[in-house]
């Protein structure tokens, strides 16, 4: 789409919103909830998180309010996309037992809304596009997945305020939004008002747009937006080594610092849990007092549990120095080899939920120090 | 599509250990696509679960089959099926035994306990055309005599060299203890022109593969099927990984040049 960008102001955005309400969509994006950002269903466009802003660091997470009323101007929360696209529970399908002891199994259609994502950071918009090559884009197809994927519509939020846990630019990424949106929207704020610059990435992006007040974007407001966007690049709180991570997750199978993160990591698994690319699952049958109808549930699972690896005599990975090793390498190395991608799109998220604040920059750092002192 | 199981019946039963029960299915209604010896099946309990299951008969030969050895809740639960029962099935699942590069070479097959299921058909299909192999020689271990599977069967195979063994000895055992390895001695192959097919406990693959290779069988040439925990048999679960595998879509059946790396790892 090489439409010239236009420009929204709040009120243009919350036309964008009630135009999304009135199509019967569901409409999900930032909002200040218990102490925090999370992402929820938005009537309308007051209820964006104008005015605040968060203090990220490994294990701590607060809100700060704004003095320029931004709504985009924060970082990741403790929620990403993945859990409306990919919920944390969802049935399969159902079983039936006749008297005659015939049995039928029946796909549970699944559940899906048609919704609007408003406000999708380019680090998970990479997320979302690394889910669907894991749960779409193989030879089998999560159905529940792809009809809640294939409904939904997407308007980015470019960064231009990264969080001291953030390092997309080591993943590969930034704080521009890559292609795969509908609509993206860069917020400036200056002396000359609060608007929304916005591009338009698909036929149904330019059609929305179409429905609501806009104007074009004057060369000022897109040299400062891209200039915000541009000038987040370099203000990442965080990074990695910039050193071939699959070859040094390679080289890293027995290194002692795995020993070292074992000492703190409580395997509790909230760091899979708020990842946006983690996908893992477990099943479990849910049965009735009849004993004759009985449910296939899907649920979200984390490698850091012992029962992940389980097998008849006892599970693979019962140390939680292999769990851990396990976590980081399918991230950054095995990932590639399983789907052609990095699993990680540094958002930061595993940093700042970690209880006890254990930081996979940290980690990944020393373990290329370790290596490097090794072949010294 | 959601993979959904499909109905299909009990048609036959047979213990072959006290542990361990062969079910011989028909489809109910519609027909799964045809397996090949190796790949695996998701078979339902109903009301239990659903595990991965090999199967130990095709199709193609004699019938869909599975040999299932009861050591949890699953597995029990389709131990107990009786003839006429529904069970749900779904698959083909990964990969099979890579046979077609094995003519006109020597064959060795080394099964360890319930590993012998997932090769049966691999075996049948190779004795069914004799001259397309220069020999075949199986090998077989279990914990006990009690828990050899099919040993009328084994015992009437047209084979260069049978062998079985066991690592405990019950009173009337005249045949061989110790470990399946000690048998290779005995068959009758040329180890650069031999491709080998190795399942059983893990220790058991490690320990076969490495003295087959250890003689000069190619590593390439030695095919090795591998168990992890599987939930979903679709690349979607994520319970299979065995470091840069999927094993329900890499494998189970791998070679050994991918397994050695990854088997020689503790607690990958
Ligand atoms: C590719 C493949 C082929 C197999 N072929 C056969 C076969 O032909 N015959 C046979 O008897 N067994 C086979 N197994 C092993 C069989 O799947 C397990 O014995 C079974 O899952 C145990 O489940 P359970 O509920 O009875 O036992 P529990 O011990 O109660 O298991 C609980 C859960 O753990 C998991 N689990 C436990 N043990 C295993 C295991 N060994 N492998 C995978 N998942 C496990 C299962 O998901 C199971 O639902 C195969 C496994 C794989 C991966
Ligand atoms: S790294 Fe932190 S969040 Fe992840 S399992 Fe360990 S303690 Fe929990
Ligand atoms: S591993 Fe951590 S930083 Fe990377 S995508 Fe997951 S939560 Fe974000
Ligand atoms: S069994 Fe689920 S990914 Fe392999």
């Amino acid at each position: 789409m090489s439409a010239a960008p236009a420009a929204l102001d709040r009120d243009g955005l919350s036309a964008l919103v009630a135009v999304l309400v009135a199509d019967g969509r569901t409409v999900v994006g930032p909002t200040v909830r218990d102490g925090a950002i999370v992402l929820s269903e938005l009537d309308s466009a007051d209820a964006l998180p104008y005015g605040w802003g968060v203090e990220l660091e490994a294990g701590r997470y607060r809100l700060v309010p704004r003095e320029d009323g931004a709504a985009f101007a924060h970082s990741a929360g403790p929620q990403s996309w993945k859990n409306f696209l990919h919920p944390s529970r969802e049935r399969l399908w159902s079983a039936d037992r006749t008297a005659e002891g015939e049995v039928t199994f029946t796909a549970h259609e699944p559940a899906a809304p048609a919704y609007a994502f408003l406000g999708v950071r380019p680090c998970d918009l990479r997320a979302i596009a690394i889910q669907d090559r894991v749960l779409i884009g193989g030879r089998y197809e999560d159905t529940g997945y792809g009809t809640r994927r294939r409904g939904a519509l997407l308007i980015a939020a470019e960064c231009t305020e990264p969080g001291a846990t953030c390092f997309c630019i080591s993943t590969g990424g930034g704080p521009a939004a890559d292609p795969g949106y509908d609509l993206a929207l860069t917020e400036v704020v200056d002396e000359d008002g609060h608007r929304f610059l916005v591009r338009v990435g698909s036929e149904e992006g330019a059609r929305l747009l179409e429905r609501v007040p806009h104007h074009g974007a004057d060369l000022a407001t897109e040299a400062t937006a891209r200039a915000s966007v541009d000038a987040a690049r370099d203000r990442m709180g965080r990074s990695l080594p910039p050193v071939d991570l699959r070859s040094l997750m390679g080289a890293s199978l027995d290194a002692e610092r795995w020993n070292d993160v074992a000492e703190r990591c409580l395997t509790c698994g909230n760091c899979t849990m708020v990842c946006p690319t983690c996908f893992c699952t477990t099943t479990e049958e849910v049965t009735d007092l009849t004993g004759d109808h009985t449910e296939r549930w899907q649920r979200w699972d984390s490698c850091f549990d012992l029962d992940f690896s389980y097998l008849h005599g006892g599970s693979v990975r019962r140390s939680p120095r292999s769990r851990y090793r396990q976590w980081l390498t399918h991230k950054l190395s095995t990932w590639h080899d399983q789907f052609d991608t990095t699993g990680c799109v540094g958002c930061g998220r595993c940093i700042a939920w970690c209880p006890v604040g254990i930081d996979i920059t940290e980690e990944v750092a020393a373990l290329d120090a370790e290596r490097g002192t090794e072949s010294d | 599509m959601t993979a959904v199981p499909v109905p299909h019946r009990v048609v036959a039963r047979r213990a072959e250990t006290a542990d361990t029960v062969t079910l011989r299915f028909e489809p109910v209604g519609s027909a799964l696509p045809d397996f090949l010896p190796g790949q695996f099946a998701m078979v339902h309990s109903f009301g239990r679960g659903e595990i991965p299951v090999s199967v130990s008969s095709v199709q193609a030969t004699g019938g869909l089959a599975h040999t299932v050895r009861s050591v949890g809740a699953v597995s029990d639960g389709l131990c107990a099926a009786r003839v006429g029962d529904v069970v749900g099935i779904r698959g083909p699942y990964g990969t099979s035994w890579e046979s077609a590069r094995a003519r006109g070479r020597d064959v060795v097959i080394v099964a360890g306990g319930i590993g012998f299921a997932p090769l049966r058909p691999l075996i049948l299909a190779v004795l069914a055309e004799p001259a397309a192999y220069r020999s075949v020689n199986v090998l077989i271990g279990a914990r006990t005599p009690s828990d050899l599977i099919a040993r009328a069967e084994v015992a009437s195979w047209a084979t260069a060299y049978t062998g079985v063994t066991v690592d405990q000895p019950e009173v009337d055992w005249r045949g061989d203890v110790g470990v399946v390895t000690e048998l290779l001695g005995r068959a009758q192959f040329e180890p650069e022109e031999t491709t080998a097919y190795v399942c059983g406990p893990e220790p058991m693959i490690r320990a076969t593969s490495r003295e087959l290779a250890h003689l000069g069988v190619p590593r390439d040439r030695i095919q090795v099927s591998l168990e992890r925990n599987m939930r979903c048999a679709t690349g979607h679960c994520g319970h299979c990984q065995l470091g840069p595998l999927l094993v329900c879509r890499a494998g189970p059946v791998v070679d050994w040049t991918c397994a050695e790396p990854l088997l020689s790892v503790r607690e990958l």
